[in-house]
C-alpha cells in the first residue's frame, strides 16, 4: 500500500514577475514600524540556517541611533550541498534588490552591499547591470539607496556575518565577539542588519503580498516556505521551494531513489538523520510542540546504502580541519582532533572507546567555540558517530 | 544610581558599574577566572576560549573576558560545565604545542604549563599534532628566536605588534589547521620591518617568541682568565631585576645586583648611567649646535626637529619606514654603544690592558639593543664595541645558576671608571627621561641657571600619556647663547612606536615645530623594554617607573654635566663635546631600510 505522504511544493520566490517597480514604490509609502510590524507578524525567521526573527534585527537595527547604517546581503553561500542564492540571484535578482532598498527604507540606512560568494564571479557582471537599473529606478523615486557588490575571495568562514563585515573591512575574515551584535555594532562599527539571500526575497513575498499569506504556509515556529537544495543520492536533485515543517519521511518519499540510508540535514555543519529516525524528524526550526526539528540553510545531501558513513565524515572533517578561521582553540584544534581521531580508530590505533572522547570533545566544541560555525562544526560528527558507530570502527 | 548593575558570581552578589567585562566583575571579586589571550596591554580577541564561564540560562558558555556583565546575570565561574570545558581546552592546547618543557627557555615561567599545573593535565589522551607539522625555529634573527611549534595562536604578540607598536611585523597567516602567526612572505624576523623591540616576546604566554640568550658565551668570558670581563648596567635594569628574584615590582635594587655582579665573577661591574650622562653632554651640545646654526646662520640643510637615538628598537623602526627623515636624528650612539667604543679604548688605556682582551657585556632591558651590538657600523674602538648584551632576564638567570641569594646580598659599588652616574642618567630608563636630562642640563649650559622646574623635576614630560609635550622659555642667555633669547623650546615625547608613528606623520607633513623630540620604542620607556621580567602590564610599568624617579631624587648629582667622571673624561680623553675623538667614537650613522 502506498504511503500517502503529504509535501506541499509552493511557488513564490521563482515566480516570474515583473512588477518590482510597482511594489517598491507601495511598500515605501507605509510607515516603518507598519513593515517591522507586517514582518514580525509573518515569523518569517533567518534563512541562512540560525533562524533568527527577521522582522525583529530589522526592528533593532531601526532603533539604533546612528548617523549611518548599512544593509548587507549575505551571498557568500559556502555549505556544502548549497546552491540555491546562486539561483535566486540570476533569475529574481529584482526581488533583491527591492527588498533591500526597503530595509534600507525601514532601519534608516543609505547603502547596501551584497557579499558575493568569490566563486560567484561570474554572476557579478549581470547582478550589476540589474543594479544600474535598479538605481536609476531609485533616483526616479526619490529613494536614497545605493547598492555595491563586495566580493569575496573563497573563505568558507567569510559566511558568518561578523567575519564577513571583517574582511569587508580588509582585515583577516575572523569572527568577533558577540556581543555587540551587528544591529548595534556592524560593519565599520555602525548598526548593520545582514540578511541572507533567500530571506530578502522572502520579505519581498511578504510585503507583496501580506504577512498572513506567509504565515498561513509551514508549521507552528516554522512559518512559510523555504528553499532546499537536493542533492546526493537522488534521482532529481535541483531546488525546490517547500513548505516548512514537513516531515523527513515524506521529504525522503519525494527525492530518495528508493534505498536512502541517510540524510544530512543543514550541510556539513548539519545533522545527519538515518532512516530510522525519519518519520520523527520535522524539517524547520526549533520549537516546543514538533519533536526532533532540524534547522537548515537549505542543504538536503541524501546518501543511499552504497555510502560508507566514514568517508562521508572524513570528508565533512576536511573540510572543516582547512575552512575554519582557525583563530579559537575549540574549533581549529578540535576538528583536527576529530578528523585524526577517526581515521586512528579506523586504523586500530586507537580503541573503539576513543570515540566516547571524542563525542565529550564535541560537546566542549558547542559549548565554548567563538561563532555559530566553531558550535556547530561538531554536528555531523557527534550525529553520523552516534548513528554509524560500526562504520566508524570495523 | 544608575550606571551600577547588579549580578552574582558563583552565588556572591556584586555591585559593579555598566560597562564592565565578567573577568573584570570576577577579579573585583577576588575569583580568578584562568585567560591566555587575555592581556591588559592589548584589545580583547576571546580566542583561546580558556576563560569561558556558565551564565545561568545560556545554552552556551561565555568568554569571560569578551563577555560584558548584564544586569541580573548569574555567573558560574567553577561548575561542573565549566571546568570539563576548561579542561578540554587546555588539552586541546597542549595537543597542539610542543609540550617538551625541560627542553623550553620559558620552562617555570610559562602561562600554559601554569595551567596544565592548575588543572592537573596527567595524561595526553588527544593525538599529538606537532609532530605531523613541519615546524622550523627561526632564529636569524641576533635578537629574538621564533619557534612555531610553541605557539598557542592567542595572537598576543600579532596584537602587540600591531597596537602598541603599530609595526606589524608580525601577523596572522593561511586558516584551518595551517593557520599560523608569521611575518611578510614567511620570511625570517632578520628580513622583515621587525624592530627587535622584543615586546612580542614579554607577551608571549609560552616559549613561542624568546630573545636569543648569550648565557654560555658569557659564563665562558667569565672563566677565562686571559680575559677582563667588563659588565654596564642600564638604568632600567635596577627597578626591574627585583621582579625576577621574586619581590614586588617597583623595588630598587641596585646595591644588590652590583654585588650579584660582582660576584659572578665580572672583572668591573659599571654603569651605563655614566654614558648615558655622557650621551646628554654629547646630544645636548648637538641641539644647541643646530639651534644655531639654523637661527644665527640659517642654514636651511640643518634638520630640525632632532630627535633622540637611544632606542635600539625606535632606530631600527625609522630606517624603515621614515628613511626620509634619518637626518633629523641626532648622530649620537646610544648610551650603550658609546660605552661600548669607550671600554676598548679609553677605558683600556687607563686601565693599561689590551683591549683585545677586554669582552664587553653589557645588561639591558632591552633585545633590541642585541641587534644594535650585532650592528657593523658598531666596531669604532677597533673591536666589537659590545660583545654580548644581556636582558634583565637573562642576568636573573646568571644569578640563579651561580647559586647566589639575592636577599642576603649586600648592596655594593659600581667599580670607578665610568662606574659614575647622576639621576639625569638613571631617568634614561623611564619615558620623558632623556628629555628632562637634556633640559636640565641644556638650559643651565645656555642660561647659567637651573631649570625652572620645583627640584629639577620636569613634571610635563613624564607620565604614561603616550605623546607628551612641553616647552620652556628662554629668558636672559648667557652672552654665547644671546640668540635664543625668547625662544620658546618646543619638546615632544612619545613612547611606544605606535606613538612614534603619530608624531613622525607629523614631523613628515611639517605640522610639527618642535625641536627635539625623544622617542622610546616601548612602551614606559625601557622600564618596560622587550627585555624586562614578564609579565609587564601597565600598573607594573608604573611602578617601575616611580622606582626609577625614586632612585633619582636619592642621588646627591641630578645634572649629567655634573658628573665629575664625564668631567674627568673630557679633560683626559674626548676634549670637548663634539670633537674629534667624540665625533670617532660617540658618533655614528644610520642606514635606509626597505619596508619589505
Amino acid at each position: 500500500m502506498a504511503y500517502s505522504y503529504q509535501l506541499k511544493r509552493v511557488d513564490f520566490i521563482f515566480r516570474n514577475e515583473n512588477d518590482w517597480e510597482k511594489v517598491l514604490s507601495a511598500t515605501i509609502k507605509k510607515k516603518p514600524e507598519e513593515l517591522i510590524n507586517e514582518l514580525i507578524s509573518s515569523e518569517l525567521k533567518g534563512r541562512g540556517g540560525a533562524g533568527f526573527p527577521t522582522g525583529l534585527k530589522w526592528k533593532l537595527t531601526a532603533e539604533s541611533k546612528a548617523p549611518e547604517k548599512y544593509v548587507i546581503c549575505n551571498a557568500d553561500e559556502g555549505e556544502p550541498g548549497t546552491f540555491k542564492d546562486r539561483e535566486i540571484l540570476s533569475k529574481v535578482p529584482y526581488k533583491v534588490l527591492t527588498a533591500m532598498a526597503v530595509c534600507g527604507y525601514v532601519t534608516g540606512a543609505k547603502q547596501g552591499f551584497i557579499y558575493l560568494r568569490g566563486e560567484y564571479k561570474f554572476l557579478e557582471a549581470e547582478l550589476y547591470k540589474a543594479i544600474d537599473e535598479f538605481q536609476y529606478y531609485c533616483k526616479e523615486i526619490d529613494l536614497d539607496f545605493k547598492i555595491k557588490i563586495f566580493m569575496g575571495s573563497g573563505a568558507y568562514i567569510c559566511g558568518e556575518e561578523t567575519a564577513l563585515m571583517e574582511s569587508m573591512e580588509g582585515r583577516r575574515g575572523e569572527p568577533r565577539n558577540k556581543p555587540p551584535f551587528p544591529t548595534q555594532a556592524g560593519y565599520m562599527g555602525v548598526p548593520t542588519v545582514i540578511n541572507n539571500v533567500e530571506t530578502l526575497v522572502h520579505t519581498w513575498t511578504i510585503f507583496k503580498y501580506g504577512a498572513k499569506k506567509f504565515y498561513d504556509l509551514g508549521v507552528q515556529y516554522s512559518r512559510g516556505t523555504k528553499l532546499f537544495s537536493v542533492s546526493g543520492d537522488t534521482p532529481k536533485p535541483g531546488i525546490y521551494e517547500l513548505e516548512l515543517g514537513m516531515s523527513l519521511q515524506d521529504f525522503v518519499y519525494e527525492f530518495g531513489d528508493g534505498d536512502t540510508k541517510a540524510v544530512q540535514v543543514g550541510g556539513a555543519s548539519g545533522f545527519l538523520v538515518p532512516r530510522k529516525k525519519f518519520k520523527d524528524t520535522a524539517i524547520g526550526y526549533e520549537g516546543k510542540l514538533v519533536g526532533i526539528s532540524l534547522p537548515t540553510g537549505g542543504s538536503m545531501m541524501l546518501f543511499n546504502s552504497s555510502r560508507s558513513m566514514f568517508n562521508v565524515l572524513d570528508n565533512y572533517l576536511e573540510f572543516f580541519r582547512e575552512e575554519c578561521c582557525g583563530q579559537c582553540t575549540p574549533c581549529r584544534v578540535g576538528c583536527q582532533q576529530l578528523l585524526l581521531g577517526i581515521k586512528a580508530v579506523k586504523r586500530g590505533e586507537k580503541p573503539a572507546s576513543y570515540l566516547n572522547k571524542l563525542l565529550k570533545l564535541t560537546e566542549t566544541m558547542q559549548l565554548t567555540a567563538k561563532c555559530g560555525l566553531g558550535q556547530s562544526v561538531a554536528n555531523s560528527f557527534s550525529s553520523i558517530v552516534e548513528n554509524f558507530r560500526e562504520e566508524m570502527i570495523y | 544610581m544608575d550606571n551600577k548593575l547588579n549580578i552574582t558570581i558563583n552565588g556572591l552578589p556584586v555591585k559593579l558599574e555598566k560597562g564592565k567585562t565578567i573577568l573584570e566583575a570576577a577579579e573585583k571579586t577576588g575569583i580568578k577566572i584562568p585567560t591566555l589571550c587575555y592581556h591588559k596591554d592589548l584589545c580583547v580577541a576571546g580566542n583561546c576560549r580558556v576563560c569561558v564561564v556558565e551564565v545561568v540560562g545560556q545554552k552556551r558558555l561565555s568568554a569571560a573576558c569578551a563577555t560584558p556583565c548584564e544586569e541580573g546575570m548569574e555567573i558560574l565561574t567553577n561548575s561542573l560545565k565549566v571546568r570539563n570545558s576548561r579542561k578540554h581546552i587546555i588539552e586541546l592546547l597542549l595537543a597542539e604545542h610542543n609540550a617538551d618543557c625541560t627542553k623550553c627557555y620559558r620552562n617555570g615561567n610559562c602561562e600554559l604549563q601554569e595551567l596544565a599545573s592548575e588543572y592537573k593535565i596527567m595524561t595526553q589522551d588527544f593525538i599529538e599534532l606537532t609532530p605531523l607539522k613541519n615546524y622550523t625555529i627561526d632564529m636569524f634573527s641576533p635578537s629574538i628566536i621564533k619557534d612555531d611549534s610553541k605557539c598557542i595562536r592567542c595572537q598576543r604578540c600579532v596584537r602587540t605588534c600591531a597596537e602598541l607598536q603599530g609595526v606589524n611585523a608580525l601577523t596572522v597567516a593561511y586558516k584551518g589547521d595551517r593557520m599560523k602567526i608569521t611575518t611578510f612572505f614567511e620570511k625570517a624576523l632578520n628580513d622583515v620591518v621587525c624592530t627587535n623591540c622584543g615586546q612580542c616576546v614579554n607577551h608571549c604566554p609560552t616559549g613561542a617568541l624568546v630573545e636569543k640568550n648569550y648565557i654560555e658565551e658569557v659564563w665562558e668570558a667569565i672563566s677565562d682568565p686571559n680575559k677582563h670581563v667588563v659588565v654596564q648596567t642600564a638604568p632600567a635594569v635596577r627597578v626591574g631585576l627585583g621582579e625576577e628574584m621574586g619581590m614586588k615590582p617597583g623595588e630598587r635594587v641596585t646595591g644588590k645586583m652590583v654585588a650579584a655582579l660582582k660576584r659572578l665573577g665580572f672583572d668591573s661591574v659599571l654603569d651605563t648611567d655614566f654614558t648615558a650622562d655622557l650621551t646628554i653632554v654629547e646630544e645636548g651640545t648637538e641641539l644647541l649646535t643646530r639651534l644655531k646654526k639654523a637661527i644665527v646662520e640659517k642654514n636651511t640643510e640643518i634638520k630640525l626637529p632632532m630627535i633622540t637615538s637611544c632606542s635600539p628598537g625606535w632606530i631600527k623602526y625609522i630606517e624603515h619606514l621614515y628613511p626620509d627623515n634619518l637626518g633629523n636624528l641626532s648622530t649620537c650612539k646610544s648610551p650603550q654603544q658609546m660605552f661600548g667604543a669607550l671600554v676598548k679604548t679609553y677605558y683600556a688605556k687607563a686601565r693599561n690592558l689590551a683591549p683585545e682582551n677586554i669582552v664587553s657585556v653589557s645588561i639591558m632591558p632591552c633585545t633590541a639593543k642585541k641587534f644594535e651590538a650585532h650592528r657593523p657600523e658598531m666596531h669604532d674602538s677597533g673591536y666589537r664595541d659590545v660583545d654580548y648584551v644581556l636582558t634583565t632576564r637573562e642576568l636573573a638567570i646568571l644569578i640563579k645558576q651561580a647559586g647566589l641569594d639575592f636577599d642576603k646580598l649586600e648592596p655594593a659599588r659600581f667599580d670607578r671608571l665610568m662606574g659614575d652616574s647622576t639621576g639625569a642618567g638613571v631617568i634614561f630608563g623611564a619615558t620623558g627621561g632623556v628629555m628632562e636630562a637634556a633640559l636640565r642640563t641644556a638650559y643651565e649650559l645656555v642660561t647659567g641657571r637651573e631649570v625652572p622646574f620645583e627640584n629639577l623635576n620636569i613634571m610635563p614630560v613624564r607620565g604614561i600619556e603616550g605623546v607628551k609635550k612641553a616647552s620652556i622659555k628662554i629668558e636672559n642667555p648667557l652672552k654665547e647663547w644671546a640668540f635664543l633669547d625668547g625662544v620658546e623650546l618646543k619638546c615632544a615625547v612619545a613612547h611606544g612606536l605606535v606613538n612614534a608613528k603619530i608624531i613622525m606623520e607629523a614631523v613628515k607633513t611639517g605640522e610639527a615645530d618642535f625641536h627635539f623630540i625623544e622617542i622610546m620604542a616601548c612602551p614606559g620607556g625601557c622600564l618596560g623594554g622587550g627585555g624586562q621580567p614578564i609579565p609587564t602590564n601597565p600598573e607594573i610599568r608604573k611602578k617601575r617607573a616611580e622606582a626609577i624617579y625614586a632612585e633619582d631624587s636619592g642621588l646627591p648629582l641630578r645634572k649629567s654635566h655634573e658628573n665629575p667622571e664625564v668631567q674627568k673624561l673630557y679633560k683626559d680623553f674626548l676634549i670637548e663635546p663634539l670633537g674629534e675623538i667624540s665625533h670617532h667614537l660617540l658618533h655614528t650613522n644610520y642606514t635606509k631600510r626597505e619596508r619589505f
